[in-house]
C-alpha cells in the first residue's frame, strides 16, 4: 500500500502515511503533561533509590531494613508494657484481681489473647456451643477459679502430649457393648428425670438402677457431677452436647470425650494468665 | 455503512483470509466466559454462605476458586485473544495465517483440550498449588506445544505480509505471545514425582520459589491481561469509531516503556515478606513509573475518538469499548498506588486486591473483549449487521451497575478489613479477632455477589443476541439512540 501523508480533517494533524485495513495514524506529538509526570516518577524512584535499600549491600542513606523496622516497632511495644508485664510474671493470679490497674491490663491482654485463640471453639464472647463449654455460666466441668482454669488453659483436656492434661474417659456404653439399646434408652430417660424432663415414668424408673451401676461413680447419685473426673452436671438445666433424649441416648451409646489443647507451649507464661484471669472475670469465675 | 462491512467480509472471503477459527475461538471465548462468570457467581456465593461448599471436597472453595480464575483468565481471556489476534494479523498484514487451517485448528483444538485438562485437575485436586499457573506437569507439556504452534503462526504471518510496516496492535499481541512463552516456561519448571504420575515438584524453592512466582503472576496481567488486549484495543477501537490513531509517537513510547517495565514490577506482590528490602524497592519503584506507560495506552484509546464523542450516542459497542479503556485507565493508576509499601500495608491480603484485579478483569478486559466480539460476530458470520443494537446496550447497563457493585464493595471491604486487622487498643493489644474481621465483611460478599450475578446475567443477554445474529435474525427495534 503507498504511503501517503494526509491532514486529518477534524484535528489539523497529519497522518504518518501508514493504513492497515483502513486504520491510519496521526503524527501527534507526547503529550506535554504525559512526560512530565512520566519524569517525576523517575526522579522520585531515584531519590527512593539513594534514601532506601536498592541493591545488595546498599542500605541507602536512612539505613532501613525492614527487618531491623519491625523489631524496632516490636521493642517499642514490649517496652510500653514492660512494667505491667513484669509485674503479672512475679504476681499471684489472686492478688492480680485487688491491683484494679493490673487487673486491667491483663483483661485487655487476655481478651485478645482469648479472640485469636480460643473464640473459635468457645465463641468469640465466651458463650461455647454444641460441644464446646459455656464460659459465661456457672457451670465449670473442671473447676472455675483462678487456679482450675488456669491449669485447664496450660494442660488442655485429654491432650495426650501434656502429662498434666486434664483426663478422665466416660465408656462406649453402647459401642463397646457394655448396655443394651434398651438400657441405653432407660438410662437416658433416668436421666432426664433429674431435671424433670422424662416422659416415660416406667422407663426412668428401670433406669435408675442402671445408672448407679454405671454412671452414678462419677456423676453422682443424684446426678450432680464431679470436678475430679470433668464429670458433667446431670441435674441442671446446662447441656454440654445436648439435652434432648436422642443426643443423650448417643453421648451414652458412643461417649464424647472432647479435646482442648494444652496452650502451654505455645503461649508465653503471662498470656496464660491474661486468660485465666479474663475467662474468670467473664461472669462465672469462682 | 452495512455494504461497506459486507465487503469487508468478501475481501476477507477473496483474501484467503481463516476466519473459520476465528468464529471457532469466539463460540469458545463466549462460552468459557460464561463458564468462568457463573462459577465466579457461585464461589462468591460460597464465601458468602459457607453452607453453599456441601462438604464435597471437589466443590469446595478451594478448588472452584482456581476453575474461576483459570476460566475467566484463560479460558475467556484467552480465547479472545487467540482468536481476536487471528482476525488482526491477517487483515493488518494482508496476509492469511501461516501454516495454513490445519496449524491453526491445532492451536484451537489443542488450546481447548488444555483447558479442560486443568480445570478438571483442579477440581480433582490435581494442581502445582501456584496462582495462575495450577496445572501440572504434564498440561503445562502439553501448553508449550500449543503455545508454540501459536507463535509460528503469528511470527509466520507477520514474516509473509503484504504490508511495509507492522500494526501496532501486533507488537502487544506478539510481545504477549512471546513474554507469556517465557514467563510459562520458566515458572512451571518442575521435576515430575514419576512420569506415569501427575504429582511434581516445582523446580524453584522458597524466596526463590516466591519471586518467580510472582514475576509470573504480575507478568501474567502484564502481558495476558494488559498488553493483549491493549492489541485488541488499538485494532478494534479505531475500527468501530472509524478515526485514526491518536498518536504513533506514544504507541511507540508506550510500548517499548511499558514493556520494559513491567518485567521488573512482581516483587510489589511481595513487600514485608523474606524478600529482600532492594528487590522490594525495585518492584515498588519501577510500578509506579509503569503509571504514565500504562496511561499511554489509555490515551492513545481515548484521543482516538477526537472529533467522534458523539458516536458513543448511538453505538453501545463503542460505549464498551471507551468504558473498558477508563477501567483500564483507573486500575492502572490503583495499581501503581497499590505497589506503594506504604498503601501495600494496608492493601495486602485483604479484598481490595479483589476488587483491584476485577475492576481490571471485568471492566477492562471483559468489556473490551464484549466490544470487540459484538464487533466481530456480524462480519464473521456475514450478517448486516447484529440482531439487536438495543440489547448491547441493555448488556452494557446492567453489566457496567455490577461492576460498580463489585469494586465498590470490595474497596469498603477490604480497607475495613486492612483498618480492623492493625487497630489496637490503648494497651497496645489487638482490637479485632480475625473471626471478627471474617463477620464484618459478610454483608460485603452479599453485594459483591449480586454484583457478579448482574454481570453474568448481561453475558447471557449477550449470548442471546449473538446466538440470533449468528442465525441471522434482525430485531425489529427503533434504531438506537434516535429520539423516539
Amino acid at each position: 500500500m503507498p504511503t501517503k501523508v494526509e491532514t486529518d480533517s477534524v484535528t489539523g494533524t497529519e497522518t504518518t502515511g501508514h493504513e492497515w485495513d483502513g486504520i491510519k495514524e496521526l503524527n501527534s506529538p507526547l503529550p506535554r503533561w504525559w512526560i512530565i509526570v512520566l519524569w517525576i516518577t523517575i526522579i522520585w524512584a531515584g531519590v527512593y533509590y539513594v534514601l532506601y535499600p536498592t541493591l545488595p549491600g546498599w542500605d541507602g542513606l536512612w539505613q532501613y531494613t525492614a527487618r531491623k523496622d519491625l523489631s524496632e516497632r516490636l521493642d517499642a511495644v514490649r517496652a510500653g508494657r514492660a512494667a505491667w508485664t513484669d509485674k503479672l510474671a512475679v504476681a499471684p493470679l489472686e492478688e492480680i484481681e485487688a491491683d484494679p490497674d493490673l487487673l486491667e491490663f491483663a483483661i485487655a491482654g487476655g481478651r485478645a489473647a482469648f479472640a485469636d485463640n480460643c473464640a473459635p471453639c468457645h465463641g468469640t464472647g465466651g458463650a461455647g456451643g454444641p460441644g464446646y463449654p459455656n464460659l459465661l455460666d456457672d457451670a465449670w466441668l473442671w473447676g472455675g477459679t483462678l487456679d482450675a482454669i488456669s491449669a485447664t488453659i496450660e494442660h488442655g483436656v485429654r491432650w495426650p502430649q501434656d502429662d498434666d492434661t486434664r483426663i478422665s474417659a466416660m465408656p462406649r456404653f453402647g459401642v463397646d457393648e457394655l448396655l443394651t439399646s434398651a438400657q441405653i434408652n432407660d438410662a437416658a430417660e433416668y436421666v432426664l428425670s433429674f431435671s424433670g424432663s422424662a416422659t416415660d415414668q416406667a422407663a426412668a424408673g428401670r433406669g435408675r438402677e442402671i445408672f448407679a451401676e454405671n454412671c452414678a461413680a462419677c456423676h453422682g447419685e443424684s446426678g450432680g457431677g464431679n470436678r475430679e473426673f470433668g464429670a458433667p452436671r446431670l441435674n441442671d438445666a446446662i447441656w454440654f452436647y445436648g439435652g434432648d433424649k436422642a443426643t443423650i441416648v448417643q453421648t451414652i451409646a458412643k461417649s464424647r470425650n472432647g479435646v482442648m489443647p494444652a496452650w502451654g507451649g505455645r503461649l508465653d507464661a503471662v498470656t496464660i494468665k491474661q486468660l485465666a484471669v479474663y475467662v474468670h472475670s467473664l461472669g462465672g469465675g469462682e | 455503512m452495512a455494504t461497506a462491512e459486507a465487503t469487508a467480509g468478501d475481501i476477507g472471503a477473496m483474501a484467503g483470509y481463516n476466519e473459520a477459527v476465528v468464529r471457532q475461538f469466539t463460540i469458545a471465548a463466549t462460552f468459557w466466559g460464561v463458564v468462568g462468570f457463573t462459577v465466579g457467581v457461585l464461589i462468591a456465593l460460597q464465601l458468602a454462605f459457607p453452607v453453599l461448599n456441601f462438604d464435597l471436597e471437589w466443590f469446595s472453595f478451594g478448588r472452584l476458586r482456581p476453575v474461576h480464575t483459570s476460566a475467566v483468565v484463560f479460558a475467556f481471556g484467552g480465547n479472545v485473544l487467540l482468536g481476536t489476534s487471528f482476525y488482526v494479523v491477517q487483515r493488518t498484514c494482508r496476509a492469511p495465517l501461516f501454516g495454513g487451517p490445519t496449524l491453526a485448528g491445532f492451536v484451537f483444538w489443542g488450546y481447548q483440550i488444555f483447558i479442560v485438562m486443568a480445570a478438571l485437575g483442579y477440581v480433582l485436586g490435581v494442581t502445582q498449588s501456584k496462582e495462575y499457573a495450577e496445572p501440572e506437569w504434564f498440561v503445562d507439556l502439553w501448553l508449550t506445544i500449543v503455545w508454540v504452534a501459536y507463535l509460528v503462526i503469528f511470527l509466520g504471518t507477520l514474516m509473509i505480509r503484504r504490508e511495509p510496516h507492522i500494526y501496532v496492535a501486533n507488537w502487544f499481541y506478539l510481545a504477549f505471545i512471546v513474554t507469556v512463552a517465557v514467563l510459562h516456561l520458566v515458572n512451571a519448571a518442575a521435576v515430575p514425582v514419576s512420569f506415569t504420575g501427575a504429582k511434581s515438584y516445582t523446580l524453584w524453592s522458597g524466596v526463590q520459589d516466591a519471586l518467580t512466582q510472582w514475576w509470573y503472576g504480575h507478568n501474567a496481567v502484564g502481558f495476558f491481561l494488559t498488553a493483549g488486549f491493549l492489541g485488541i484495543m488499538y485494532y478494534f477501537v479505531p475500527k468501530q469509531v472509524n478515526r485514526p490513531i491518536y498518536s504513533y509517537r506514544l504507541s511507540i513510547v508506550h510500548f517499548w516503556s511499558l514493556i520494559f517495565l513491567y518485567i521488573w514490577a512482581g516483587p510489589h506482590h511481595l513487600h514485608y515478606t523474606a524478600l529482600p528490602d532492594w528487590a522490594q524497592t525495585l518492584g515498588m519503584t519501577f510500578s509506579v513509573i509503569l503509571w504514565m506507560p500504562s496511561w499511554g495506552g489509555m490515551i492513545n484509546g481515548l484521543m482516538t475518538l477526537s472529533g467522534a464523542w458523539h458516536k458513543l450516542r448511538t453505538d453501545p459497542i463503542l460505549k464498551l469499548l471507551v468504558t473498558s479503556i477508563a477501567f483500564y485507565g483507573m486500575s492502572t493508576f490503583e495499581g501503581p498506588v497499590m505497589s506503594i509499601k506504604a498503601v501495600n500495608s494496608l492493601s495486602h491480603y485483604t479484598d481490595w486486591t479483589v476488587g483491584h484485579v476485577h475492576s481490571g478483569a471485568l471492566g477492562w478486559v471483559a468489556f473490551v473483549s464484549f466490544g470487540a466480539i459484538y464487533y466481530l460476530v456480524p462480519k464473521l458470520w456475514n450478517r448486516e449487521r447484529l440482531y439487536s443494537i438495543r440489547l448491547v446496550n441493555t448488556h452494557f447497563w446492567i453489566a457496567t451497575i455490577g461492576i460498580v457493585f463489585y469494586i465498590t464493595a470490595m474497596w469498603v471491604s477490604g480497607i475495613m478489613q486492612g483498618l480492623m486487622w492493625r487497630t489496637y487498643d490503648a494497651l497496645g493489644f489487638l482490637e479485632y479477632s480475625f473471626v471478627e474481621t471474617v463477620e464484618a465483611m459478610h454483608p460485603y460478599y452479599l453485594i459483591r455477589a449480586l454484583g457478579g450475578i448482574l454481570f453474568l446475567i448481561g453475558s447471557l443477554i449477550m449470548v442471546y443476541n449473538l446466538w440470533q445474529t449468528a442465525r441471522g435474525r434482525i430485531r425489529d427495534e427503533k434504531p438506537f439512540g434516535m429520539p423516539a
